[in-house]
């Protein structure tokens, strides 16, 4: 209760930071538009395929975009020994993490919400026919991208090759996770029966969630620390 | 004692795989349906099972390294990653060939093709962030958190990906159908062929953590004389 509560006050703050400087959200909104934009271009946006793969697209556009959000995770404490100064507080390192992974997770999902917009805009889609299972999947799938973006954020925080190395190492992690939340979005968007296969996938989803947010919590000492 | 160690392992490695080589071009006859390029079974599959073991292995390395701070653990799990790599890559490579004559293409996206490709990016990372990091404690506490991270995500890869797409052929050894799929003289091969690549993989494990000690001695020496 402890750790969620510290976890809770570091998501707060970076939200209150995000909120003041809106540096991640405007990068990453424009980020995720410009991609939709360009990918018009790759197919016909008015086909009915667009529909079928519409889970892909979108979950592709999350990803790159979630980049320039937990880039700046932790990078946004190294000026002024910011960093130091909270691993130096009563937190315990798991709450850090964890709550840093809450402020990517809440910055996230607007990014996500408004790029959705954008997409049954642009694509002539409709991607509001099953609104609880969507919610579900966007929630369990942001939640796991912004875990691993928090984990691998702090562990290159101090390396020179910061910016090379956290992709290289994030998208081969996050692939069961894009696979799973691509095949049930494509199935919710496409206005599919929901069968076993999607619920395996959802399961596959949490999982994911609850191993990573287990490993992160065991290993956040590791990883902070110096 | 090290390096005499892994001189006698390739020495018997070699033997081995000169007596399996003559066995399977010589001995053995061509397979039913697939003609000779069946044989390369016995290079594709045991280079992948010596690459999961090794990835393991690294796994339970980078946990004691972590539990007992000791930095030969870390030179061991980092030289397993790089050798299971290579052998990894033998796996893909070999399974092309034999896709590109059997199935007619390279590469296709079934669940273990994928899983191995994945293999390989994970660990290619972990590769780049140790040459990333010059502070060896550093180096060795995050290269060790990156492969238990990496471990578990192979497992979930693997999983699901299993549920997602399937072309590749089905298990054909003992130990997975209880038996009877596989000639008894193949299976011989098969296995003797695995220890043989087994014994090269340790040879090389261990010429490759002796490489890697030595340059965690000469960084330390360097650092001593900057600090002189």
């Amino acid at each position: 209760m402890r750790v969620l509560r510290q976890a809770l006050s570091v998501a707060y703050k970076d939200l209150a930071i995000e909120l003041r400087t809106k540096e991640s959200l405007n990068a990453a909104g424009a980020f995720a538009i410009a991609i939709l934009l360009l990918l018009s271009f790759v197919f016909d946006p008015f086909s009915d395929v667009v529909r079928e793969m519409s889970g892909g697209l979108l979950w592709l556009v999350f990803a790159f975009s979630g980049a320039l959000i937990f880039n700046r995770g932790f990078s946004r404490e190294l000026p002024n020994e910011c960093l130091d100064a909270l691993l130096a507080s009563p937190l315990s390192p798991a709450s850090l993490l964890i709550g840093k992974a809450g402020g990517i997770f809440v910055t996230l999902l607007p990014v996500e919400l408004v790029s959705l917009f954008v997409f049954g805009i642009f694509y002539n889609v409709r991607w509001w026919l099953h609104p609880p299972e969507l919610a579900a999947i966007f929630v369990l799938a942001t939640w796991g991208i912004a875990i691993v973006g928090a984990v691998f954020g702090a562990l290159t925080v101090n390396l020179r090759l910061r910016e090379l190395m956290l992709p290289v190492i994030i998208y081969p992690l996050l692939i069961p996770l894009l696979i799973g939340a691509i095949e049930v979005t494509n199935t919710l968007i496409a206005n599919h029966p929901v069968t076993d296969y999607e619920w395996l996938w959802a399961r596959v989803l949490l999982v994911f969630d609850v191993v990573m947010t287990a490993l992160a919590s065991v290993l956040a000492e590791t990883i902070l620390v110096n | 004692m090290r390096e005499r160690l892994s001189i006698v392992l390739a020495a018997i490695a070699a033997l081995l795989l000169a007596n399996n080589l003559h066995a399977m071009f010589l001995t053995l006859p061509d397979e039913a349906m697939q003609g000779a390029i069946y044989r390369i079974l016995f290079f594709h599959a045991p280079a992948a099972m010596v690459g999961m073991i090794g990835y393991f292995v690294a796994l339970t390395l980078s946990i004691m390294y972590l539990s007992f701070g000791d930095f030969k653990y870390d030179s061991l799990a980092a030289s397993v990653i790089e050798v299971s790599l290579v052998f990894s890559l033998v796996n893909i490579v070999t399974g092309s060939i034999w896709a590109r004559i059997i199935w007619g293409i390279w590469w296709t996206w079934d669940y273990r093709l994928t899983s191995a490709l994945v293999c390989v990016l994970i660990f290619s990372g972990y590769i780049m962030l140790r040459r990333a990091i010059d502070e060896p404690t550093q180096r060795a506490r995050l290269s060790s958190a990156l492969c238990i991270f990496g471990c578990v995500d192979v497992v979930i890869v693997w999983k699901s990906i299993e549920w997602f797409r399937n072309q590749h052929p089905g298990p054909v050894l003992d130990f997975r159908t209880g038996g009877g799929r596989m000639d008894p003289a193949m299976s011989h091969v098969f296995y003797m062929n695995f220890l043989a690549l087994l014994l090269v993989a340790t040879a090389l494990v261990l010429i490759r953590t002796r490489q890697e000690s030595t340059a965690r001695e000469i960084d330390s020496l360097r650092r001593v004389a900057h600090a002189a």
